[in-house]
């Protein structure tokens, strides 16, 4: 297996092969109970060299990309990872990461289980707290929970294995080599006598901290790893019982809101009737903040009331004036020129739009807050808490010690929780108030006022001859997206070893995430950024969707023009296998090619990313009789009847989790080709609520989805929460194109028609809840 | 301040609020029922969606004072009761095809699968993917197929559990 042809990490023991190349130090810790430690951070995959046709010299991030960065930036940071085993028996591990819907607390426990020999339901994985000892290693972000944590979280397991180990040897007299673990019990072969985990925890505790050397299991000895499991938060899930920092019972926490401008940034020039919504039923306080005018009362129905009875003079904000239009225009502008080509080369010129699209998740901007005098404690979902504790730290002028920064479970994130904008803001308002509070954004101010996905163009240039691409240029030009969420300190301590050379930070991001899996020629891929007024922030991906959506389009037109099949034209040019058979995959799985009736269609893309891979076919139905369907207060559209897809992440962790991946993977990249974006208008966005942005739902779901994992091929996993939007968001465009008989050129495909809702007003800036609920039930 | 008294999860309850304050804050801000969320407050996310005498609707659009205090307010948190059991079929359902993501809609999307379910049997006849079209609950994380996929399957037990008749009006197994 491929695990065997890595690079270890600098504290392996080297050997040349067999169990030497898995050997690894962990650490025990004085403890009363077996405490067991390893450090974060491991060492990268090699690259698999590509070849054939008109090669490509291999595209940076294709050698050394995001993930790898992130991977690397952890390696100087001498930080470690604990597991505790308690005398129950239960295994505990305080993830340094945010679990925001993507499985990684059960991936965690599967991989705490395999190593440890131990029940996966006998392991507990909590949410660590913000720990700047950790420097770059508390961020989730780029899919790489997995990839980095695989091996440290295996190292500590091993470790504790061994102990107890040790420890039943002592307590039974026996050798070492006639006990086995198994499920949590230690037998002999001998005696057959056993011993529980539980009985050996305390014994097994040491009372010196020391290094530990462990050989790991091989991937062929694997039991759990690589198994179909469900997730260890299910039942919490589906009895209610699963806790988001709303549902925390903080004492003195009472809901809090904020009466935002009604446009982007706009700022408070003064209030006319603080002293009447102070006297507001339930209302304890009303306080100016940076952001807006923030409430806190009994209940957040009370605080909306106090909101919408707020009488606000508003200064301009940062996006005055400027529409969809004018940002279109300056995007344009700030276009570098494609490369010339000589007259008598053919080439596949296009431009694509991508709109603002909004990342909220389901669970809106929240956060707990209790600041006092000379201390702050923070409660909120944060990919990134680190930065957050640093951040409100500095705004309280207090030492970043002073304030504790809890990580709670998070409602969905898709890039939102990267940034703290609600734990800053809870943070202004509990130092405003005095007293402790639980903010939550209104739905429409997440909407409106929330990070959004910047608006894009990207221009492609891409040259043929005699059923070669010769070249292949792509020219993407984004309004500036925000990375203040920590990611640019890691590149600021890496940069110089990058293989970019001297680019800004977002150039960099750019460089090494996008790649071309096609061997076309000379590739160039280019970012310039224009337009800081907006909050903007990553989407379940960075560029991916939008850059790979227009290059797979483009790859659609190039195989037409040559007169190739789509597939096998893609086939043809792939520079790598693994790419190559996930396409089979789905070409095979799908029926690819099969007769369809006029108006609907297939389409098939690829997209690799994060040491994955995945394919996608996507069926479509544009027949006006599916796009005209009815459903109340919705928009309908084409129909995406059916999805195939397949994705080689290396080593699937957890399959079923994988699955979970790609399937809402799957769910973004049909919203944002078809339906979900963000009008700008007169600086501020019109979608106010689920109903006006138009996410996937029910009636926009592929009623047929297949989802095919591959089969092991480097041993070693890759990255999987963002795979998929990209591969659905191509695949999905190219079949509307061949339905369609038109190349889509602007996103998602929907935009520049007849908005299908009322916008909500802005002032006041959210709506009051309805009254006739009750009428309704049904 | 205005007194309400309504059932809540098979006991009745009373709360000192104004008429106006909707259900969705005295039940998460005032008696601590955190099962429903909170996704749009306009009832159109669904995230908080619960039953009342039986049939599905959202607490962030009722005003505390329009209900009486006959009428039986049920949330996840009550719902396995109503079947007599340590979970409802339709949450062994959302288990056994490992629905939930974040989780953070999936209280609303189990109680209006169970409304959903118990309309159609009413009707006399069975799930069909229109039916499954026309739920509105959101679900950010694209659990939508699984969704799909545990409320056929749910649709079956809960018939085994529930009887096919089903009483109007009331939650059954009261």
């Amino acid at each position: 297996m491929g695990a065997h042809e890595n690079p270890q990490p600098q504290d392996a023991v080297a050997a040349p092969s067999g169990p030497g190349r898995r050997r690894f130090l962990g650490y025990v810790v004085a403890a009363s109970t077996l405490t067991v430690a390893a450090e974060l951070g491991e060492a990268v995959l090699a690259p698999t060299p590509a070849a054939a046709l008109v090669p490509s010299v291999p595209g940076p991030a294709e050698i050394y990309d995001l993930n790898d960065m992130l991977t690397h930036a952890a390696l100087p940071t001498a930080n470690l990872i604990t597991i505790r085993l308690d005398p129950d028996g239960t295994a505990h591990f305080a993830l340094p990461r945010a679990e925001v819907g993507q499985g990684i607390t059960t991936s965690s426990a599967m991989l705490v289980a395999e190593e440890l020999d131990l029940p996966l339901d006998q392991v507990r994985v909590t949410l660590a707290d913000a720990r700047p000892e950790l420097l770059f290693n508390q961020l989730t972000g780029g899919s790489n929970t997995t990839i980095s944590t695989f091996t440290p979280i295996r190292v500590a397991a091993a470790v504790a294995r061994g102990r107890l180990l040790h420890a039943a040897a002592l307590e039974l007299g026996e050798a070492l080599g006639t006990l086995t673990a198994k499920a949590g019990v230690i037998t002999s072969a001998v005696t057959g006598r056993s011993l529980s985990y539980g009985e050996l925890a305390e014994k097994a505790a040491s009372v010196t901290t020391g290094q530990v050397s462990v050989v790991l299991k091989d991937t062929s000895e694997f039991k759990v790893v690589g198994t179909a499991q469900r997730r260890i938060d299910a039942l919490a899930a589906v009895t209610g019982r699963k806790q988001y920092a709303m549902d925390l019972k903080v004492p003195g926490a009472l809901p809090a809101m904020v009466c935002r401008p009604p446009t982007i940034n706009g700022t408070v020039r003064s209030v006319d009737n603080l002293d009447e919504v102070r006297a507001m039923p339930g209302i304890t306080d009303v306080v100016r903040i940076s952001t807006g005018v923030a409430v806190r009362g009994r209940t957040f129905g009370q605080c909306i009331d106090a909101v919408r009875a707020l009488q606000v003079t508003w200064g301009p904000g940062t996006a005055e004036g400027e529409s969809d239009d004018t940002i279109r225009e300056e995007l344009r502008r700030a276009e570098l020129p494609l490369p010339a080509l000589d007259l008598l080369t053919k080439s596949v010129d296009a431009r694509f739009t991508f709109h603002f699209a909004g990342n909220s998740a389901l669970e809106p901007n929240c956060a707990v807050a209790d600041v006092r005098e000379d201390s702050a404690e923070i409660w909120a979902s944060l990919k990134s808490p680190i930065t957050a504790q640093e951040q409100i730290a500095l705004s309280l002028g207090l030492p970043t010690t002073a304030v504790k920064v809890h990580v709670t479970e998070g409602g969905g994130s898709f890039g939102r929780k990267l940034f703290h904008d609600g734990a800053a803001e809870a943070a202004e308002i509990s130092r405003a108030t005095g007293k402790p509070v639980r903010l939550m954004w209104h739905r429409t101010d997440d909407f409106r006022h929330g990070r959004a996905h910047p608006m894009s163009t990207s221009r492609v240039r891409a040259s043929y001859a005699l059923g070669q691409v010769l070249t292949y240029a792509q020219h993407h030009t984004s309004v500036a997206t925000d990375f203040g969420h920590g990611v640019g300190e890691i590149i600021t301590a890496e940069a110089a070893q990058l293989p970019v050379g001297d680019l800004t930070f977002s150039e960099t991001i750019f460089t090494l995430t996008q790649q071309t899996p096609y061997n076309f020629g000379v590739v160039t891929q280019l970012l310039s950024e224009t337009d800081k007024g907006f909050h903007t922030g990553s989407m379940r991906n960075i560029y991916s969707p939008n850059v790979r959506c227009a290059q797979e389009l483009v790859v659609d037109e190039l195989a037409r023009r040559m007169g190739k099949d789509a597939y096998q034209f893609r086939r043809t040019f792939l520079k790598d296998d693994r790419a190559r058979a996930v396409l089979d995959k789905v070409a095979e799985g799908g029926a690819w090619g099969r007769d369809m009736p006029a108006g609907t269609a297939q389409g098939i893309a690829l997209h690799p990313e994060y040491h994955g891979y995945v394919a996608v076919l996507a069926e479509i139905d544009c027949r006006p009789e599916t796009t005209g369907r009815k459903v109340p207060d919705a928009y309908t559209g084409p129909r995406v009847t059916k999805v195939v897809c397949a994705v080689d992440v290396g080593l699937a962790v957890n399959p079923r989790g994988l699955q979970a991946q790609m399937m809402g993977g799957i769910m973004d990249g049909i919203a944002i080709a078809l339906s979900s974006g963000l009008h700008l208008d007169n600086g501020h966005f019109l979608e106010g609520s689920w109903d006006n942005y138009f996410y996937t739902r029910q009636w926009n779901t592929p009623p047929e989805l297949q989802i095919v994992v591959m089969p092991p091929t480097t041993g070693k996993p890759g990255g999987a929460g963002e795979l998929a939007v990209a591969g659905a968001m191509a695949a999905v465009a190219c079949a509307y194109g061949r339905a369609t008989g038109t190349m889509p050129t602007t996103f998602p495909i929907n935009h520049d028609g007849p908005l299908g809702f009322e916008p909500l007003p802005t002032v006041p800036p959210i709506p009051a809840s309805p009254t006739d609920g009750l009428s309704r039930a049904h | 301040m205005p007194e309400h008294t309504f059932i809540l999860n098979g006991e009745p309850v009373t709360v000192d609020i104004e008429d106006d304050v909707r259900l969705l804050w005295v039940l998460r801000d005032v008696l601590g029922v955190t099962g429903p969320k909170y996704g749009c407050g306009l009832g159109v996310c669904k995230a908080c969606t619960s039953h009342i005498n039986g049939k599905a609707f959202n607490p962030c659009s009722v005003p505390v004072g329009d209900l009486a205090p006959t009428d039986e307010v049920t949330t996840i948190e009550g719902l396995p009761a109503t079947v007599g059991k340590d979970l409802h079929p339709m949450q062994e359902a959302w288990l056994e095809y490992d629905v939930a993501q974040c989780g953070y809609c999936q209280p609303g999307q189990i109680m209006a699968a169970v409304a959903k379910v118990r309309q159609v049997r009413e009707e006399g006849r069975d799930i069909t993917e229109a039916d499954l079209d026309e739920i509105r609950n959101v679900c950010r994380c694209g659990t939508y197929h699984r969704i799909r996929e545990a409320i056929v399957a749910g649709a079956k037990s809960q018939e085994a559990v529930t009887g096919t008749k089903t009483s109007c009006g009331r939650d059954p197994g009261r």
